[in-house]
């Protein structure tokens, strides 16, 4: 018979080398009012206060940029959940982000019917007209973000362009770091029910 | 051919999602006529009887989920599945952000059939523009009273919230839905039970697309049989078909069902871009790819499609022309779901990334045809193996797209890449001999 090694928690019982995370106290952590505010507005309205960790994450993704460690725990304060239990939420989901992003997010469709019309080379159009500018726009291919009738299609900071040709990029670029509206005769809201591409 | 245009009459009208607007045309006279005419009973009965279907991918009867809800004394819910992010579909957008009230409206008289006293909308974040155009109506909604407490002058509440998801295709999967509502990770849950018994906080939940609930209201004002006039006997109705892919035309097109897919592609659609029509997905990239012979020709109704083995599933059509190679379409379909699985069942998570693998070693070239024969059987693996469907939604369309156009996957693994003996291709497939080892 082969002697196997014996796991010590079989043997000896399992021993916890650390506490277990419990919930922060509202006093432990530099809460803003507005946050706070926000948070405990969205629980009243729910059956179950749980139900608030998407939207308190948005909360505090749009006050720091990003759910950052800090921001975590203070909603999960608020909240009276671990941080743990909000960080688990925040890394499911896409468009939280647990590492800093850029200013301004742009997301390039590279699904089915944008990639059958130039969505690659789209996105990649996007990510040479942002080159050196990391820490101002993020720039992410992404899945469908349905709006195949416009393909192919960007979402930037959080409204749909298209259909879109690659010397578009540069542009849209510019217009978000100058400040100004970026492809007026692009955006979604003035296309039809159907269009020609 | 025309357009039959219901869901969407009025939808060029930028003031129709105002409530002002709204009402302009009619707008919420069949939730006071709801209110104070007619019992739940009877809701559930007209909804029943017009035999409409479930508009977000599955097609089941919307009257029949609404009545397996248990009656009596409970707290009870209804979810409108806003989470459109099936590939190719892009209605629901639509429909929220050109008729925001029609929804609110549907989703009020639903409230009643089902006797819920809380609604949310899921919508998926990524529709963002739309979600503010649901939050303004919403509101609108509230100060007119057709929303929050003794509604119209009833002993009836009805609380609203519009809850915005953060992108996650699998929160289209209602029991997933239920889990991220309830601000968890979400993973699909084990069914039975079915939400309709224990759902949302563990209470009965009604859950439906939200062009299933927009259709609501019309079909409560003008009955069962009106409904039944439109369509075919199994698919009444219209339904907003979103056409997308190679077409000269793309866009949402609201028409009977039943109505010829050639119509729709080339007619309304204008058309393929590039030569003929090669294949579609006929509802969305999880629906099994039709070859132009084998689909052009059909009746555009749920029946129709699963008798030619695919599905209507969310009414999606994406179109490929002769310029589409199908192993890079079948590459492109498999990483959406890869990247999509949440990884909770084996079979979906294992089999989307291998599936992903080996299709990416038949565009490089790296592939034998014998590898054609593995990438099928494991779609045969993971269909049915799952708490949900996403797998199979990987599986249908990528086994029709290896079954139909195997002479297409095998010239690319003929022509791609450089030319490889049998013992490089090994090693191609495998690794080197030497990782194989420290791995076993």
């Amino acid at each position: 018979m082969v002697d196997f090694p014996v796991d010590p928690a079989v043997s000896e019982g399992r021993v916890p080398d650390r506490a277990p995370e419990g919930v922060p106290e509202l006093h432990e952590v530099d809460c803003p009012a507005e946050l706070r505010e926000q948070i405990e507005t969205l629980m009243g309205r729910y059956p179950d206060r749980r139900s608030v960790s998407i939207p308190a994450l948005w909360a505090v993704q749009k006050l720091y940029g990003w759910c950052t460690p800090e921001g975590i725990r203070q909603a999960a304060a608020v909240m009276r959940v671990t941080p743990a239990y909000l960080e688990g939420v925040a890394t499911f989901y896409d468009l939280l982000h647990t590492e800093p992003v850029g200013n301004h997010k742009v997301a390039v469709c590279t699904n089915i019917s944008c990639w059958m019309r130039g969505g690659d080379e789209l996105l990649d159009a996007f990510r040479g007209a942002a080159a050196g500018r990391e820490a101002d726009v993020f720039v992410s291919g992404f899945e469908c973000l349905g709006a195949c009738d416009i393909a192919p299609m960007a979402s930037i900071d959080e409204r749909y362009f298209g259909p879109l040709e690659t010397a578009d990029a540069q542009t849209a670029i510019d217009q978000l770091l100058a400040g100004e509206d970026v492809l007026p005769e692009k955006t979604l809201e003035r296309r039809g029910l159907a269009g020609d591409a | 051919m025309p357009e039959t245009r219901l869901l969407l009459e009025h939808a060029e009208d930028p003031q129709l999602r105002t409530l002002a607007g709204y009402k302009g045309y009619g707008g919420y006279a069949t939730l006071q006529k709801a209110y104070r005419e007619m019992e739940a009973e009877e809701i559930l009965k007209q909804l029943e009887e017009s035999g409409l279907r479930g508009r977000g991918g599955a097609g089941f009867s919307m009257g029949k989920k609404a009545s397996f809800l248990p009656r009596g004394e409970m707290d009870k819910y209804l979810c409108c599945n806003a989470d459109e992010s099936e590939p190719g579909a892009f209605k629901d957008r639509e429909l929220m952000q050109r008729n925001p009230h029609q929804l609110i409206e549907g989703i009020a008289i639903a409230a009643i059939a089902a006797d819920a006293g809380h609604a949310f909308i899921f919508i998926r974040g990524e529709y963002d523009a739309q979600a503010d155009v649901l939050d303004a109506a919403v509101a609108e909604a509230y100060d007119a009273g057709y929303l929050g407490e003794n509604i119209l002058g009833s002993r009836r509440d009805l609380e609203l919230i519009v809850h915005r998801g953060a992108g996650a295709y699998i929160c289209g999967e209602e029991t997933a839905l239920l889990d991220a509502l309830e601000g968890k990770r979400g993973n699909p849950r084990l069914k039975p039970p079915f939400p309709a018994v224990q759902g949302l906080y563990g209470g009965p939940t009604l859950i439906n697309n939200v062009e299933t609930l927009s259709n609501v209201p019309r079909i409560v004002a003008h009955g069962a049989e009106w409904f039944r006039g439109y369509g075919t006997e199994q698919s009444p109705g219209t339904k907003v078909v979103s056409v997308s892919g190679c077409v000269r035309r793309p866009g949402n097109f609201e028409v009977e069902l039943g109505v010829p897919t050639r119509e729709l592609i080339y007619d309304l659609a204008g058309g393929p871009l590039d030569g003929d029509v090669k294949a579609f997905y006929p509802g969305g990239s999880s629906a099994p790819v039709l070859t132009a012979a084998e689909g052009l020709d059909l009746p555009y109704s749920f029946e129709a499609m699963v008798e030619a083995g695919s599905m209507l599933g969310s009414g999606s059509i994406i179109v490929a022309d002769e310029s589409v190679s199908i192993p890079h379409m079948a590459l492109r379909t498999a990483r959406f779901y890869h990247h999509e699985s949440c990884g909770k069942c084996t079979p979906c998570r294992e089999g989307t990334n291998w599936t992903v693998k080996m299709l990416e070693r038949v565009v490089r070239g790296e592939a034998t045809p014998m590898d054609l024969d593995i990438v099928a059987s494991v779609q045969e693996n993971i269909i049915g193996n799952c708490l949900c469907v996403l797998g199979d939604s990987m599986a249908m369309p990528v086994g029709a797209m290896v079954r139909k156009f195997r002479e297409e996957f095998e010239q690319v693994i003929a022509e791609a890449g450089p030319e490889l003996d049998e013992v490089s291709r090994i090693a191609a497939v495998q690794g080197p001999a030497e990782t194989l080892g420290a791995s076993t």
